[in-house]
């Protein structure tokens, strides 16, 4: 045995572990062969639900995405942290469709991909995606949102002919109470709290039943105690669908993180568990030594 | 969990509702004609020709102010070309009426007067269909219509919004109306058409005629009016005023905006294009002026005087801005353009919500005073 073949053995079996561990969140689903491949459907049984695989995107020079690459498991809550500048939201565009990036793949599962579809195929493929200001429809009331949000058809036809069903209506009542707005039934939007806005925005992700949340600086704007409960409504969603959370709130994601991913100036800079990446000298550097 | 009630679906029109609709469908349908047609002149309650073909004009013109509340007030997309699809109906039927003069004219010519004069020899080929009065009709729809998918086609798209998109309306009947005053187009000119004889082969400037195109006109504004409100009050409705609110969560929910904006759009186009058409036999006369910018222009004052986003305000201000035009054109004609420039500044400034809109926060601020004192 010589050290030459040692080495490429130990080579080898670093792969596998590697490969071994990237398994470990599967969820328990096992890859089967002969899967008939049903185009448009999601594709979850390698465990991820979203990758971004070299992701490029500049505005006039400015390179705001570079080089990202980033996947996140089914029913993982991910959050991301990272300095202004540092790419969060153009990268929440471009998994919604918003931005086109210049190079690079964003797949959806591990067949549909992103980059060919526009943001309503997008929405309705199963990603939701919450604004860093809060946007509902001022002039419509409570029930009116989250009535538009509900998935069902959305062409012209089945819009004109819509009739709320029972099940709907069920759903429609488990969002209010999930959002705590049962009260505020048939206020105006745009009279509500920010606070109050913010969870009927998140509410009418609910209603669409996404997939992959994406949450654009949820807690900002909220009281202590909303903030509480937004962890508390976070942490209860984790594993019934996948959540990314963009946020500045340290506390916040502490309560909340299994694992934070830090951007910064378009790439992954660090990722791990919070605590880890807490005492991360890079992460230290680009928070504090500028 | 506490059991909470959701809010039922609305009814079209309430009972209170519906015998109101009944009522002014009586009133136009009955009243009007018993009052103008079997009353004598010197009756104290008999309506004059006057005031029958006053009405029947601004009815044509609520319309319009209609169509562009659905386009406006509720999906936030202003025009400024809707008089152009006025015109387009107005058009269609006036080449209608023109072939049937037939040979009554000043030339005693089949073909209308200002071809003979402009020494055309034969119908050119946008004429050929123009002596049937179902291919009429088509037109009256579809000249509005498909331009109205082409243009919103590549506007909405193109993802135009706001001041832009106002301004290339603008443009567009701008360009339509200096298109029709040349001769070489084939619609009469700075003339037009006027001089009209018949419809379906009977008299037009008889008072029956006037009076079935008042009724007809009047069922016409009620129609649309129930059919706005149909649309309005269905989801389709709330997907507008959603996209007029934030156009990037309708589109974040799944919904996407060019279908929807579209179909309101044509919807919006043809309806005033019907009302072109039903102007047009009443007043005699289509000529390019339709199409001037400030046409357009005046359409958005109604509506915004009314109130915008009610689908009964745009009648009411077209029937005000109107009533009060025709008043003061004759008692101080000289002031009229000053008032219409002070009043859509006024309404701007002080009554962004329209007549109807004060009214009804009026009513709510009496039923709020109520509810604390009780």
């Amino acid at each position: 045995m010589t050290p030459d073949l040692m080495s490429q053995g130990a080579v080898r079996l670093e792969k596998h572990k590697r490969k071994q561990e990237a398994e470990v969140n599967s969820g328990g689903r096992v890859a089967s062969f002969s899967r008939i491949h049903q185009p448009g459907e999601l594709d979850l049984v390698h465990g991820r639900i979203l990758y971004l695989e070299d992701v490029n995107v500049s505005f006039d020079g400015f390179k705001a995405i570079n080089n990202l690459s980033l996947d996140i498991g089914v029913g993982e809550l991910r959050c991301i942290i990272g300095p202004n500048g540092a790419g969060k939201t153009t990268m929440m565009d471009i998994i919604t469709g918003k931005t086109k990036p210049d190079s690079g793949q964003v797949f959806f599962g591990s067949t549909i991909n992103l980059l060919r579809h526009n943001e309503p195929e997008i929405a309705q493929m199963g990603i939701g995606r919450k604004f860093q200001k809060p946007t509902v429809f001022e002039n419509l009331s409570v029930f009116e949102n989250l009535e538009l949000a509900l998935k069902t058809g959305k062409g012209i036809k089945a819009s004109v002919l819509f009739k709320l069903n029972g099940t709907q209506k069920d759903r429609l009542t488990e969002v209010l109470h999930t959002i705590h707005l049962e009260n505020h039934l048939l206020r105006q939007a745009g009279n509500l709290s920010h606070g109050q806005k913010q969870w009927l925005e998140i509410g009418m992700l609910l209603m669409q039943d996404p997939k992959l949340l994406l949450l654009d600086e949820p807690v900002a704007g909220m009281t202590d105690q909303e903030t509480e409960r937004t962890a508390e409504l976070f942490l209860s969603l984790k594993g019934k669908h996948s959540l990314m959370v963009v946020e500045h709130d340290m506390a916040f994601i502490r309560q909340i993180a299994d694992v934070v991913t830090v951007l910064c100036d378009g790439s992954v800079l660090a990722q791990g568990s919070f605590d880890a990446v807490q005492v991360d000298e890079r992460v230290i550097e680009v928070y504090l030594g500028r | 969990m506490t059991n909470i009630t959701l809010p039922q679906p609305v009814r079209l029109l309430s009972p209170w509702g519906w015998t109101l609709f009944i009522g002014l469908l009586l009133m136009v349908g009955v009243l009007v004609p018993v009052l103008n047609l079997y009353l004598p002149v010197a009756h104290p309650l008999h309506m004059s020709d006057f005031a029958v073909s006053l009405i029947g004009k601004i009815m044509c013109f609520a319309i319009c102010a209609l169509a562009m509340d659905l386009i406006w007030g509720y999906t936030g997309i202003l025009s400024l070309g809707h008089g152009l699809f006025f015109a387009l109906g107005g058009y269609a039927m006036g080449m209608y009426l023109m072939r049937q003069i037939g040979t009554d004219g000043n030339y005693t010519s089949e073909l209308p007067d200002f071809m003979v004069f402009l020494d055309w020899k034969v119908l050119p080929w946008h004429w050929y269909f123009s002596d049937s009065f179902i291919a009429t009709l088509l037109l009256v729809v579809l000249a509005p219509g498909l331009l109205a998918l082409v243009f919103g086609y590549f506007a909405f798209r193109s993802r135009i919004k706001g001041v832009y998109f106002s301004i290339i309306t603008q443009a567009m009947t701008f360009a339509f109306m200096l298109l029709f005053f040349r001769n070489e187009t084939g619609f009469g000119g700075n003339n037009g058409f006027t001089d009209f004889k018949r419809i379906l082969g009977t008299p037009i400037a008889t008072p029956n005629m006037r009076m079935l195109l008042f009724v007809l006109t009047g069922a016409c504004l009620l129609g649309c009016y129930l059919g706005a409100r149909w649309l309005i009050q269905s989801k389709y409705g709330r997907v507008l005023q959603a996209i007029r609110d934030a156009e990037s969560r309708v589109m974040f929910s799944g919904y996407s905006p060019l279908p929807y904006k579209l179909s309101i759009w044509v919807i919006s186009a043809v309806m005033c294009g019907i009302a072109g058409a039903l102007y047009v036999p009443q007043v005699g006369i289509i000529n390019p002026s339709e199409m001037s910018p400030a046409n357009s222009i005046e359409i958005a004052i109604w509506a915004a005087v009314g109130g915008r986003a009610t689908l009964i305000g745009p009648i009411v201000g077209a029937f005000m801005v109107n009533g009060a035009k025709s008043w003061l054109t004759v008692v101080a004609p000289e002031y009229w353009l000053y008032v219409l420039g002070a009043l859509f500044i006024a309404v701007t400034l002080y009554m962004p919500q329209g007549v109807v809109g004060l009214l009804v926060s009026l009513k709510q601020r009496l039923q709020a005073g109520k509810g604390e004192s009780s």
